[in-house]
């Protein structure tokens, strides 16, 4: 067996609760996962799911109060990023785990030049003086493929398009070599054609700097593209986890399979109805002391309403939390 | 569905709507935004047009102008036997009830201050005189054919959840038994578990009340679903239009070929097997569309004349439809 290289990121029970008037929201539910070196790990669900709390969770950028992170650990070099201090994380958000959100102007500032936006952390987190900064922004520039860098460095992010935006953002998380690029719906916003372009270069980028990369979209086209592994979340929790293509060949969480059975394949025969799952995810006002998708279940039977199913693995890298199991037919023996 | 035997619902005949430019102490009119410019199209009775395209190109901009929410720039536009393309708006107002529409944003295109009866019946209180009794009955007879509890009916916009919103809207849009209806991106907004459950709707609605849809989106694979025939906009101008299985399956125009293979396989064993067309640079700005053929400047195939000389729309097979001056060669040869 290859040896197993430790992990960049490794994330065990994270807690994460929204205080609000309504109540506590319980958004993410004890999630543990981690993040091999180089690997693209493709996280997948509905909106309001836990994806984007689940992540910023990891490096601090939910707004405390409302959030707060009760429990859990995120091991990355070397130290526990929940117990670290505001220096400590800031040093590592704008280094070692670069962040990119669905829209591009969430990262960039209006009124400053993206040439200025790039060399900023080049010169707080590298050192750099100025001239070296403006070969390297340049330099990122080019990589993510914008035409004419040299010269656009002096323009300000409104002088862009959409797509050339997140491509800017791209090249300002990558500038100081991240370890782990977290992307959070980076490309919903773009058409087709230019989420093509970014996907195309994001592949690229990964094989000539080999950073990890944590892909968070709710389209499963865009996973079955670029993911090694997938994690698929419901109510907070990972419900599902395996390499890309054995999830797509043999999903076995009924969200999973329903996901996928939803999505209209161009591919394949045309159904005459599409398959639907009904109802909606409800907000959780307590941590789930059941399975947070029986209402939705078609397979849910009497012990689903009385336990919350953990995570199990089902075979060396599947892994699902589920009591009843999709090879059988039949509730788990668990 | 669509044969093309039964009689168009709906025709435009070179239809143009420009926005002008004003610019200057003076507001001069130094320009136009080309939003459409100058395209033709049919709707059958009782069938779905899907148009597709990028952002940008001019899809709703189709939409609101055959409805005339615009004074047209040119062009004719025939709904049901009515030239409508020169009526005055306040006359418009008779022929309104026979068509609709529905908006991607259920959030923003519900009065947040009115409930769910008022919002269905509004249309009813401006096009009919009821008695309070028929009013309720009719806004029950509503939401029980878009699947929403009666209820319901006290309730506010913010009460709902994205899908249920858009059922709203599907409502109120139904009230007065309208013939045709412009469903612009209806289920952009909602998530994919949700989208299905709202097109089977759409599909329910069509067949019960034989309704005929210009169906606008930018998703590919729910057009694939729902369209009997589809067209595609590119920067103002309809490039293709064909039944949907030509289109889907062999592709005419460059541009056509370019958006099917962007749209994400979410098959992975499939995934080598496809060809990925990655187009380069951006959609040009409307308001200065290039010489020739408006796609030139991204045509992985352009040649010579492409780029002075604009190709005329020809019919390539009986019901196929494409603007492209290598198709024109190959139908000379043929
Ligand atoms: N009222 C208006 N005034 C000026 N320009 C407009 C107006 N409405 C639309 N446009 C412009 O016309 C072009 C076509 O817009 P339209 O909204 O029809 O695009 P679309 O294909 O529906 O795009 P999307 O997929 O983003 O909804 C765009 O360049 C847009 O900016
Ligand atoms: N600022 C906030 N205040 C209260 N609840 C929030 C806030 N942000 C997120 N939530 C809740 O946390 C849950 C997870 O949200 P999120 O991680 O954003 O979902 P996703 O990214 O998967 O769409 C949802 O129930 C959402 O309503
Ligand atoms: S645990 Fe029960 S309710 Fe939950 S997904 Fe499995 S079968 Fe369905
Ligand atoms: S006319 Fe020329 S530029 Fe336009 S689509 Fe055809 S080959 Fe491409
Ligand atoms: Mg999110
Ligand atoms: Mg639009």
């Amino acid at each position: 067996m290859p040896e197993k290289r430790p992990a960049v990121l490794d994330v065990k029970d994270i807690e994460t609760v929204f205080n609000t008037r309504r109540g506590t929201i319980h958004a993410v539910n004890s999630v543990s996962f981690s993040l091999e070196p180089g690997e693209l790990l493709g996280v997948v669900g509905e909106s309001g799911s836990g994806k984007s709390v689940t992540m910023m969770s990891l490096i601090g950028l939910l707004p405390t109060p409302p959030a707060r992170v009760t429990g859990g650990y995120v091991k990355f070099d070397n130290i526990d990023l929940l117990k670290a201090d505001a220096q400590q994380l800031r040093a590592v958000r704008g280094a070692k785990i670069g962040f990119i959100f669905q829209d591009p102007m969430t990262s960039l500032n209006p009124v400053l030049t993206i040439g200025f936006q790039l060399m900023e952390p080049l010169r707080t987190h590298m050192g750099m003086k100025k001239a070296a900064a403006k070969k390297r922004a340049v330099e990122l520039l080019d990589l993510v493929g914008m035409p004419d860098a040299e010269r656009r460095l002096s323009d300000f992010p409104h002088q862009f398009s959409g797509g050339m935006r997140q491509r800017v953002v791209i090249a300002m998380a990558l500038a100081c070599d991240p370890k782990v690029l977290i992307a959070d719906e980076p490309t919903t916003a773009l058409d087709v054609t230019i989420q093509a372009q970014i996907l195309e270069l994001v592949k690229d980028l990964r094989r000539k700097l080999g950073m990890a990369i944590i892909w968070i979209t709710h389209d499963l086209g865009v996973v079955a593209g670029i993911a090694d592994r997938v994690m698929v979340m419901y109510g907070g929790q990972i419900v599902e986890q395996a390499p890309v293509r054995e999830l797509f060949e043999n999903p076995q969480h009924p969200y999973t399979r329903a996901l996928i059975e939803t999505v209209p394949d161009i591919g394949a025969e045309r159904p005459e109805r599409l398959r639907t799952v009904e109802g909606q995810p409800s907000i959780l006002y307590a941590r789930p002391s059941a399975c947070s998708f029986r209402t939705r279940c078609a397979h849910a039977f009497e012990r689903c309403g009385k336990e919350n199913p953990p995570l199990l693995v089902t075979d060396k890298a599947h892994h699902v939390a589920c009591f009843w199991d999709s090879a059988t037919g039949e509730p788990r023996n668990v | 569905m669509s044969e093309t035997s039964a009689a168009p619902l709906v025709s435009i005949e070179g239809l143009k709507m420009y926005f002008p430019i004003h610019a200057g102490l003076f507001r001069r009119h130094v320009g136009d935004i080309k939003a459409v410019d100058d395209i033709s199209l049919e709707i059958f009775e009782g069938e779905t047009l899907g148009l597709v395209g990028e952002s940008g190109c001019g899809k709703s901009t189709v939409g609101r102008a055959t409805l005339r929410l615009y004074d047209i720039t040119a062009g004719s536009i025939t709904i049901d036997g009515t030239n409508t393309s020169k009526i005055n708006q306040a006359d418009l107002r008779r022929f309104r009830p026979r068509m609709q529409m529905i908006f991607q944003d259920p959030q923003g295109s519900l009065n947040p201050r009115m409930n769910v009866a008022d919002i269905v019946g509004e249309p009813l209180d401006e096009h009919m005189s009821l008695s309070r009794d028929e009013r309720l009955a009719r806004i029950h007879e509503l939401l029980d054919a878009v699947g929403l509890n009666r209820s319901f009916a006290n309730r506010y916009p913010h009460e709902f959840s994205g899908g249920q919103r858009q059922r709203i809207g599907i409502a109120r849009a139904l009230a007065l038994n309208p013939k045709f209806i412009v469903c612009d991106e209806p289920i952009s907004a909602l998530d994919v578990s949700i989208q299905a459950q709202v097109v089977n709707l759409l599909e329910d609605l069509q067949k019960k009340f034989g309704l005929t849809y210009l169906f606008i989106s930018h998703d590919l694979s729910m057009v694939h679903h729902i369209a009997d025939r589809v067209a595609v906009m590119y920067l103002g101008k309809i490039v293709e239009l064909a039944p949907r299985d030509q289109l889907f399956n062999s592709p005419l125009h460059p541009y056509t070929q370019a958006l099917l293979s962007a749209v994400p396989e979410p098959n992975p064993a499939r995934q080598n097997t496809r060809v990925h067309i990655v187009l380069k640079g951006d959609v040009p700005s409307p308001s200065d569309p290039p010489a020739g053929c408006n796609f030139c400047t991204r045509c992985p195939k352009a040649i010579d004349i492409c780029h002075h000389l604009e190709p005329q729309t020809i019919e390539i097979e009986p019901g196929r439809f494409a603007a492209c001056h290598l198709l024109e060669s190959a139908t000379k040869v043929a």
